[in-house]
């Protein structure tokens, strides 16, 4: 879909529900010494709940950092991300780490587990951290390996997993909070052909039974095919 | 949020997982060796002051001319101090019409309180071995105990009475040895011993006799202190309180050396254990970065993390220096039994202080230096789970090891018990650090810009250390500072034990000849000559007593001091000399050149001497000196070191400045245990010498020292080790990076050999690197530790630098490679999976 002005589109398609992801006028630049570089430019997008969307493009065309703003792990020059009604960059720090726990999953391409912890204190740890009750976070994380095929590995460390079994526990830590958006970095860039597929079905699965929404950074043009829109990034600038 | 809960899981699951294996090990090592060091130091301590505390018959001394209130004896009691009553006072005993001015001492049950009192067998003609026994109690009523000199003097055996005053007592014993005898000099006399209970029958204690009264208590080291606090809120004028520290100088500063030694020792343990502590966090830190990023993904504030993690290391902490404690209690008690099996040295019981510093230290030492990166850690971009590339400088920031310095010097005024050493080590310390670093950077820097030729085993090593160089940088500098450390210790060890036999060497003089005539001078000499006893030096002296100071005649109210007064109630000894005394060290002003005296005379006054009487540089002093007054001004300031036993005075002048008054000469020698019947024969030819005997204190001094000596080595030794092992755990802490890299190298093919190889130079260079900067630092520290600190000299040695530079290379290069060598037999893909 040809959209110049994504923002503006959406907000037309979707009057009546409001967007849980609005993105407007994000930019993004660095100053690196001498030069400033801008990596992300005067980007805008909305996306509905339970819409899925992919962001693609060339290594280096700002997909990571589009990823990291959206999620609040970083902030940007200008521009406003609004999740689920909330003005992220007007929260400080700390209360954007409690939106993310309350709101968000994640996915990374390097799986991102404790080495320290087992696959079952892995998923657990969300949900410590948010304070829930011991024996309820291991009961729930429990299930969520049983979900993911784990049950056999729920005592292992991730240095004892293979790289797909890694994604596995990744996606179970991902859900085991039931959040409302699950931002995926290349979760198959780790992985071989068909376990990253084996992956992004389970992801994919448990997405729509969950009904969450997700947003997904990838340049396997394959894996964007399966999400409703694609939204493709050229040198920092919102392309298509 | 049940933060301590989660921290808890936290931890558990670290240490479950082996995250925590080598900081823990560290911690533990690190605070072991601290506390032992300290626990054994204060035993040692303990069991030197109460071995210096036989010196004086118990643990402290009140004395008074007047008799001393009962209240004082009594509230000792109270408080569950031993006490004993002393009562001293020079007096005629005789024998028939033979008469002798003796010192007496009348003794109460208890004495002495501490050290032992010895007999001996009478002396006999034919000089057989005499066997010398403990005393058990004290002279029963109505009998005495005299020394040989009594014996000799009037002729006497045992079972003959003599006359003490208005009373006779049975002579049954002969005295060698009192434990309290060789405090002061002043007890030079021949001695009687007798019943406190026979005093009253004598009826000597008159009004205006020359009497001595004592107070002897001795007990727990807590008790003495509080006594001793007590007491000296209610001294009356005349009475003082005394340990064996203010009486006598040698052995304060024998005590007052090793503990400062011993404090150093504790502080070079502490610096090797921050060393390692350094190291081992900043692996805690690099592992943990990528949690830390995670959980502040899954939505941990900062605040969050830091509670997390600082609860984590303070239970940490805690644990890991209740272990390290606890060892140390069971080496420390190892190391006093075996040193009682082996020198048959028994050590009183540690105080509970040890445990705490030790637990203090550790958290310290934890805290210090992982406080800082945990507030850095807690700031660790989230962003970091999607781009690896960020910077992470900061983490490792000087600041950082900024905070661990400062609890560090908190940890070396505590442990060196003085500010100023402490601040002078901490501060000594810092400018290492930085010029380590900067000196280290510019090496690295070189290293950078040659790249080296080839791709042998050097090529490769050195390229290792160019890829990591702030790692290789942080790891040399924290090695060198713990080899300096231990090389500091081990320079000023042997500095202070040359001192200590220099001082107080085999033949230190142990006679002191007093009263020796102007024209007994040559005779005297030719005596020494005849039995083959070096000349010694003689010293003439005036007796005069202080008349005027500038002018303004003296007056005992205007010293409100106690010792000013009995100072300036006393004769002075006024000697002239024309050349410094070796022992000795002009502090304020110079001293004179050439023999010629100017119009006013010239006077050079000990410092210390000068202070309790309040005089300064330029004071004008008149004394009264046979007869009339001699007037001088002070134009120097001497330090003097009373602990080499050598003939000293308070006040010296200009050679021919006193010519005309009316001198006597004193000198000090040597006797050997061997020529000892001389000594009746220098009596003999000699009546009016007065003749001081301080042989038995210098054997005191001598076999103290001796104990000190070997106390010191024994913790010196241990500091060693414990070093040793807290640099190991040092090393194994920095292997990750290697590990890894091993793999990826073995991966492309690199043959073990290769990288053993390589690893060895990289470890040698490092080694040398640290080396090279402990040597040098440990020189420097060294000189100013024995100048500022312990005062005493210090002796550079070449060796020293070629002794750390090849120790530290070797031993970084061994232990590096025994850590590392293991992993080369792991599948690299283990390795890199990990």
């Amino acid at each position: 879909m040809a959209n110049q002005h994504p923002a503006e589109q959406s907000v037309s398609a979707c009057a009546s529900n409001q967007p849980i992801i609005q993105v407007s006028h994000l930019t993004r630049e660095v100053d690196t010494g001498e030069i400033r570089l801008t990596i992300l430019q005067d980007i805008n997008f909305q996306v509905d709940a339970g819409e899925s969307i992919a962001v693609v493009g060339a290594s280096g065309s700002g997909k990571s950092t589009l990823l990291g703003l959206l999620a609040g792990l970083d902030v940007p020059t200008r521009g406003t991300v609004f999740l689920d009604g909330t003005d992220i960059f007007k929260l400080d720090e700390d209360e954007r780490a409690g939106l993310r726990g309350r709101l968000l999953g994640f996915m990374f391409q390097s799986f991102q587990l404790l080495p320290s912890l087992t696959a079952l204190e892995n998923v657990m740890l969300p949900l410590e951290l948010s304070g829930a009750d011991n024996t309820y976070a291991h009961d729930i994380a429990q299930s969520w390996l049983v979900r993911v095929g784990l049950e056999k590995r729920i005592r292992h460390y991730p240095r004892q997993l293979s790289g797909g079994e890694q994604q596995r526990v990744a996606i179970a830590r991902a859900f085991v909070t039931h959040p409302k958006m699950l931002f995926a970095d290349e979760p198959t860039g780790n992985l071989d052909a068909a376990t990253g597929a084996q992956i992004i079905d389970l992801m994919f699965t448990i997405n729509r039974e969950q009904g969450t929404t997700l947003v997904l950074v990838t340049h396997d043009e394959k894996l964007s095919a399966r999400c409703s829109r694609v939204i493709k990034l050229v040198a920092g600038r919102a392309a298509d | 949020m049940n933060m301590i809960r989660l921290s808890l899981r936290l931890l558990l699951r670290d240490w479950r997982a082996g995250e925590l294996h080598i900081l823990t090990l560290a911690l533990i090592i690190a605070v072991s060796s601290v506390a032992t060091v300290s626990f054994f130091s204060d035993r040692v301590q303990k069991a030197l002051v109460l071995e210096s505390n036989q010196l004086l018959g118990g643990d402290l001394l009140v004395t008074s001319d007047a008799p001393l209130s009962p209240g004082y004896a009594e509230h000792a009691r109270k408080i569950g101090l031993r006490t004993t009553r002393l009562i001293k006072f020079p007096s005629m005993i005789s024998v028939d019409d033979k008469n002798l001015l003796t010192s007496i001492k009348a003794i109460s049950r208890g004495y002495p309180l501490r050290g032992e009192l010895k007999l001996v067998d009478p002396p006999t003609e034919g000089g057989a071995v005499q066997h010398t026994r403990i005393a058990e109690g004290i002279p029963k009523p109505g009998t005495a105990w005299v020394d040989e000199k009594v014996m000799m003097a009037l002729n006497v055996t045992l079972g003959d009475r003599i006359e003490v005053g208005a009373t006779e007592l049975t002579v049954m014993s002969v005295v060698k040895s009192e434990p309290d005898h060789t405090v002061g000099f002043v007890s030079m006399n021949p001695r009687l011993l007798m019943n406190e209970k026979d005093l009253p029958a004598t009826r000597l204690i008159q009004p205006g006799s020359r009497i001595n009264y004592q107070l002897l208590v001795a007990g727990e080291d807590g008790q003495v202190a509080e006594f001793r606090r007590w007491i000296s809120e209610r001294l009356s004028p005349g009475e003082r309180a005394e340990g064996i520290q203010d009486a006598r100088p040698e052995i304060r500063s024998a005590l007052d050396r090793a503990g400062k030694f011993l404090s150093l020792a504790a502080l070079a343990s502490v610096v090797v254990a921050a060393a390692a502590m350094a190291l081992a966090i900043r692996r805690f830190i690099q592992r943990h970065l990528d949690g830390c990023a995670v959980m502040r993904c899954l939505g941990a504030t900062e605040s969050t993390l830091l509670c997390l993690y600082s609860l984590y290391f303070v239970m940490l902490g805690s644990i890991a220096s209740l272990l390290g404690c606890v060892f140390a209690v069971l080496a420390q008690e190892f190391l006093s039994y075996w040193l009682q099996q082996l020198l048959g040295i028994v050590l009183p019981l540690p105080s509970v202080l040890p445990f705490v510093q030790g637990i203090l230290t550790g958290m310290l030492l934890l805290l210090g230096f992982a406080l800082p990166p945990l507030l850095n850690l807690r700031q660790v971009p989230a962003l970091r789970v999607i781009r690896r590339d960020l910077d992470l400088a900061n983490l490792h920031s000087l600041a950082g090891y900024g905070f661990g310095l400062v609890m560090l010097s908190i940890l070396f005024v505590w442990k060196a018990g003085s500010f100023n050493l402490g601040v002078m080590i901490m501060l000594g310390f810092l400018l290492a650090v930085i010029l380590f670093g900067l000196f280290g950077l510019l090496l690295i820097r070189l290293f950078l810009l040659t790249r080296p030729q080839g791709s042998g085993p050097w090529s490769y090593g050195l390229a290792n250390i160019r890829r990591r160089a702030i790692p290789s940088l942080v790891q040399a500098t924290a090695l060198g500072l713990g080899f300096m450390a231990l090389l500091t210790l081990t320079l000023t060890r042997g500095d202070l034990m040359e001192d200590w036999h220099a001082r107080l060497p085999e033949n230190a003089p142990n006679r002191f000849l007093v009263n020796v005539q102007p024209d007994q001078q040559e005779k005297l000499m030719k005596f020494f000559d005849e039995h083959a006893i070096p000349r010694p030096k003689i010293f003439p002296m005036v007796r005069g007593r202080l008349l005027k100071i500038n002018d303004r005649p003296v007056n005992l109210d205007d010293f409100p001091d106690p010792r000013a007064k009995q100072l300036i109630n006393r004769e002075f000894n006024l000697s002239w000399m024309d050349t410094l005394q070796p022992d000795n060290e002009i502090v304020a002003g110079r001293w004179w050149q050439g023999k010629t005296a100017s119009s006013d005379h010239e006077l050079s006054m000990e410092a210390g001497f000068a202070e309790t009487l309040g005089l300064k540089m330029n004071d004008h002093l008149t004394f009264y000196a046979g007869g009339k007054e001699f007037s001088a001004t002070i134009t120097s300031l001497r330090t003097v070191d009373w602990d080499t036993f050598h003939v000293n005075f308070f006040a010296v002048v200009r050679p021919g400045a006193l010519d005309g008054y009316p001198a006597s000469y004193i000198t000090s020698f040597y006797l050997p245990p061997d020529k000892l019947p001389i000594m009746q024969e220098l009596i003999h030819l000699f009546p009016n010498f007065l003749v001081i005997d301080v042989a038995s204190v210098i054997e005191r001094v001598q076999s103290m020292i001796e104990q000190v000596t070997r106390a010191i080595e024994f913790v010196f030794l241990f500091t060693l080790l414990a070093g040793f092992a807290v640099m190991y755990a040092a090393i194994a802490s920095t292997q990750d990076e290697r590990i890894y890299e091993a793999a990826i190298f073995r991966t492309l093919g690199a043959r073990k050999q290769q990288l053993i190889r390589a690893w060895a130079v990289e470890f040698a260079v490092l080694g040398a690197l640290a080396g090279f900067f402990s040597a040098a630092g440990a020189s420097i520290l060294g000189y100013l530790i024995g100048k500022y600190a312990l005062h005493i000299s210090y002796s550079p040695s070449p060796w020293i630098g070629v002794t750390g530079v090849l120790v530290s290379v070797i031993g970084v290069t061994v232990i590096g490679l025994l850590g590392t060598r293991a992993t080369l037999s792991l599948p690299p893909l283990l390795v890199l999976r990990k």
